[in-house]
């Protein structure tokens, strides 16, 4: 059953057409890249799917709910990060997760019990009260990603979580997002790193405000002739 | 100093407060080398390259850049450097064309006077000089910063981070157009978060927490990686992976792309002992090939050593 | 250079909140001091007690009714109903007459008037008081003048140059301090801290353009537009609101651009000392404009502040400035009498502009 169902979604800037026609789905529990170059649309149509801002036109359900008349449901089924907005790093790790615990009207109890939960499965229990600010990058990272789906979710929306991570952090990451998919959560994610769009189970490559290819990495790749989905991604967005 | 080198950096350290930002760092710049700093965000990059371009002082250590000394004839520096800010930092209510002659202006020059050494990478936004800087797309607001650093001819071209956030195309561009000008004999410096792009370089310094691992050309570091690469592919990738760390011989197991790239702790161990365990714990349509490693496969190798 | 101070001015002029800022703000404040936040009072209630009801209190009483300030309003028939009047409401002042008035006046050249105010709105009732006493004080000299006698030394100064008691000319002044202190040293402050924030700043920095060109670059557009602003806000004074000029106009105009630089230095402090353009804004908010409005003697008669407050607010700049514009303004002194407030405003400007090329760092961090 599909998570996430668009339907000829337009949405429109004056004259300018960010989002032109799309259509795709997102079954529960897939991994689903949402690749494009800069100034593709892929922003514009992030920003529909959590319910930030209304399409133009087109029907968009996100966890069978409709995001032009009911946003404030999907704002409670969804979880989301990005690299720019993460957490307060003048709050400690704790604090961070007590606040956007409460954000989504949590317990107090399910709060503590959630964050363990989550603390322990990146094994950072014993920086529950260290300062966010002091800590490094890839932790920092994690915990928002952590955060993100505090609330048990059923779609997680990544924007770029894995920019300028080292390495090795940036493969811990996409263990965890394998792991939180594994649960059922469904996870749609952006990246300019195109090996991680191999991690995706489906992928969709945007251009000009619409989707020019959607499949499995594997199909892509056979349908591109290409030995990665870089090439993929190039012969695309040269043509 | 050497005459054909151009920025010499001795035992460079940085502090904020308790963090060591830059810890006693100390490398050579050829004089025309295309040279990059690749590390993760939070290695020390930003900070090494404020002090290269004057904008901070180390807490210890020296830097000259055509033999000028970055505290004291910072004057002098300034006049012979080129910067790209790792932010998009033009103006964004200005044109492109005004950007480009206030910044020519500021060191006293005009776009005419060096529109030859901008001429290839101007002209692709040319056609567009009348918009504003803020609604250039991502690979035009970069091209467009790369002209105006390169505007007053400048000896040193520093770039930090010119192609983080921006999409695969806009990057290989980007380096082409670098490639473009290590021809007309300036020195680049030039910092990445991107692993892939270190094969851009003459040489490259791949920077962890403040910390240079290690400084060679491209080659030479991937030939140093010191032990043989398998790439496993299966069907199911993620089952791969958990397996494949719990292989006896297993030394290190990561992602890449659509392979895990997999280090024994002894070379004695064939492939085909590794096809038949995959087998053994249920793995179909496997695939084992040796490679060889790239600069992120060595970056990390160099990561656990730490 | 110039093609620094062009730059400049596109960004101002490309900004519509920056233009609002610069040149709709003038116009409106001075409007809406002028007018809508007038403090003059007209036609309140009085009632007169004449214990005496001689041709001298009669004199008086008339001259009161016939200012305009004042209309006669119920007969209190005596001092034990004052305070149910002013609980209806009905009464704003009261005036009392001692018995044998003109007598004692012609006798002992003494004579008494009571003023009870209602002062629950202490502003109007400060104000009734004052006309009240003024008017008195004009009976008195006329009076005085028939006998040849020494004129009497006024102790109420402010009134003596605003007869009519028009509350504009009292804010006038204090609008252009306000808004030249506002635009030049907030407009400056954040759009130094902006190129920090944009990180133009590093740019820059890494040209050679000296710390020096760099502020001159980014504040000789707003000494302009601030003067600009000052002849507007003058012209508006004038035409609208019928402010005089009555000291030299010249005079005038140099003392506020000294005042405009006083103002830019400070503005390049602040962006000295601020990383965001929020925190310049903050600060020039409540660093400048609350001081400004409430120490500078604007709203607030320095004379009736706490002596520590008195003291702090000799350290306002626009203090001195208030002074000096309604000095020429208003009393039409020259630069004689001004001499000292000028010397004052100089030597802080040459302290912010030392301090501000002190602090502004030719490296970051």
């Amino acid at each position: 059953m599909p998570i996430i169902e668009v339907e000829n979604l337009v949405k429109k800037f004056g004259s300018f057409v960010a989002n032109d026609n799309l259509t795709f789905s997102v079954e529960a529990g897939e991994i689903y890249g949402f690749l494009g170059a800069n100034g593709a649309g892929k922003t514009t149509a992030m920003k529909i799917l959590c319910g930030l801002s209304s399409p133009t036109s087109g029907k968009v359900m996100v966890a069978g709910y409709d995001v032009a008349k009911q946003s404030e449901m999907v704002k409670q089924r969804i979880g989301y990060m990005s690299q720019r907005f993460s957490l307060f790093e003048d709050l400690s790790v704790w604090e961070n997760f007590q606040f956007f615990g409460g954000i989504y009207g949590l317990s107090k109890a399910k709060i503590k019990e959630r964050t363990s939960e989550l603390l322990g499965r990146l094994g950072l229990e014993s920086e529950k009260n260290q300062i966010l600010g002091s800590l490094p990058l890839g932790w920092k990272q994690k915990l928002a990603f952590s955060v993100s789906i505090i609330h048990q979710p059923s779609i997680v929306f990544l924007d770029e979580p894995t920019g300028g991570v080292d390495p090795i952090t940036r493969r811990q990451f996409w263990e965890i997002i394998y792991e939180t998919a594994s649960q059922g959560i469904t996870v749609f994610v952006t990246t300019h790193y195109m090996d991680e769009a191999e991690y995706c189970q489906r992928v969709s490559i945007m251009a000009d405000g619409r989707i020019v290819a959607l499949d499995t990495p594997a199909n892509l790749k056979a349908k591109y002739n290409a030995a990665n989905i870089e090439e993929v991604f190039l012969k695309i967005a040269r043509n | 100093m050497p005459t054909n080198i151009s920025i010499q950096a001795s035992h460079i350290t940085k502090r904020y407060g308790d963090k060591l930002a830059l810890d006693d760092i100390s490398f050579d710049v050829k004089k025309g080398e295309l040279f990059g700093f690749i590390g993760p965000d939070g290695a020390g990059k930003t900070t090494l390259f404020r002090i290269i371009t004057t904008l901070l002082l180390p807490d210890n250590g020296s830097l000259l850049v055509e033999g000028l000394d970055s505290d004291k004839d910072y004057v002098k520096l300034r006049k012979i450097l080129g910067y790209m800010p790792g932010r998009f930092s033009l103006y964004q209510d200005l044109t492109v064309e005004e950007n480009l002659r206030f910044f020519a202006g500021i060191f006293h020059t005009t776009p005419e006077a060096n529109y030859e050494l901008v001429k290839d990478i101007y002209s692709h936004i040319e056609p567009f000089k009348k918009r504003k800087a803020g609604k250039l797309s991502g690979g035009m607001k970069q091209k467009l910063a790369l002209s105006c650093a390169l505007i007053h001819k400048p000896e040193v071209l520093v770039l930090d981070e010119p192609t983080t956030g921006v999409d695969a195309v806009s990057r290989i561009e980007f380096w082409e157009m670098l490639d473009k000008l290590r021809m007309s004999g300036i020195t680049i410096i030039v910092s990445t978060p991107y692993m892939d792009e270190a094969s851009r370089c003459d040489r490259v310094a791949l920077i962890q927490n403040g910390k240079i691992m290690s400084i060679d050309t491209p080659d030479a570091i991937r030939r140093n990686y010191g032990r043989a690469l398998w790439a496993v592919k299966a069907d199911d990738i993620y089952n791969l992976l958990t397996d494949l760390r719990l292989f006896k011989a297993t030394r290190t197991a990561f992602p890449f792309g659509e392979h895990i790239h997999l280090s024994l702790t002894s070379d004695s161990v064939t492939p085909s002992e590794i096809a038949s365990y995959l087998k053994d714990t249920g793995h179909r349509n496997v695939q084992i090939t040796r490679i060889e490693p790239s600069i992120e496969d060595c970056f990390m190798e160099m990561m656990q050593k730490v | 250079m110039r093609g620094f101070i062009i730059k400049e001015f596109y960004h101002i002029f490309r900004d519509i909140r920056s233009m609002v800022v610069l040149f709709g703000m003038p116009v409106i404040q001075v409007l809406l001091f002028g007018f809508a936040l007038s403090t003059e009072v007209k036609n309140a209630p009085v009632a007169i007690i004449d214990h005496s009801n001689d041709q001298v209190t009669r004199a008086i009483t008339s001259k009161l009714l016939s200012s305009g300030f004042f209309i006669l309003a119920d007969q209190v028939p005596g001092e034990d109903h004052i305070e149910e009047v002013f609980r209806h409401g009905k009464v704003k002042e009261v005036i009392i007459f001692e018995s044998d008035f003109a007598t004692k006046l012609e006798k002992d050249r003494q004579a008494g008037i009571q003023v009870i105010a209602d002062a629950s709105d202490p502003n109007t009732a400060n104000l009734l008081v004052s006309y009240t006493s003024a008017i008195v004080s004009d009976y008195q000299q006329e009076y005085l003048k028939g006998m040849s006698l020494p004129v009497t030394v006024k102790t109420e100064t402010q009134m003596m140059y605003n007869p009519a008691l028009k509350s504009i000319f009292m804010f006038v002044p204090g609008v252009i301090t306000i808004l030249l202190m506002l635009i030049t040293a907030m407009m400056t402050s954040i759009s130094i801290a902006k190129e920090n924030e944009m990180g133009t700043m590093e740019i820059l920095l890494v040209s050679p353009m000296r710390p020096i060109q760099i502020i001159a670059g980014k504040v000789l557009p707003y000494v302009l537009l601030a003067f600009v602003n000052a002849l507007i806000i003058l012209l508006l004074s004038y035409f609208v609101l019928g402010m005089p000029v009555k000291g030299n106009l010249l005079l005038l105009l140099a003392e506020s651009l000294l005042f405009i630089v006083m103002a830019l230095s400070l503005g390049i402090f602040i962006s000295t000392v601020s990383k965001s353009q929020q925190m310049a804004m903050m600060l020039s908010m409540f660093a400048l404009m609350l001081p400004t409005i409430l120490l500078s003697g604007f709203i607030f008669p320095i004379e009736n502040m706490p002596l520590p407050l008195q003291v702090i607010s000799n350290l306002m700049p626009p203090r001195w400035f208030i002074i000096i514009v309604k000095s020429i303004m208003i009393k039409g002194l020259g630069f004689h009498y001004i001499w000292k407030e000028t010397l004052i405003i100089a030597g802080m400007a040459l302290f912010f502009i030392a301090l501000s090329i002190k602090k502004f760092k030719v490296r970051l961090g």
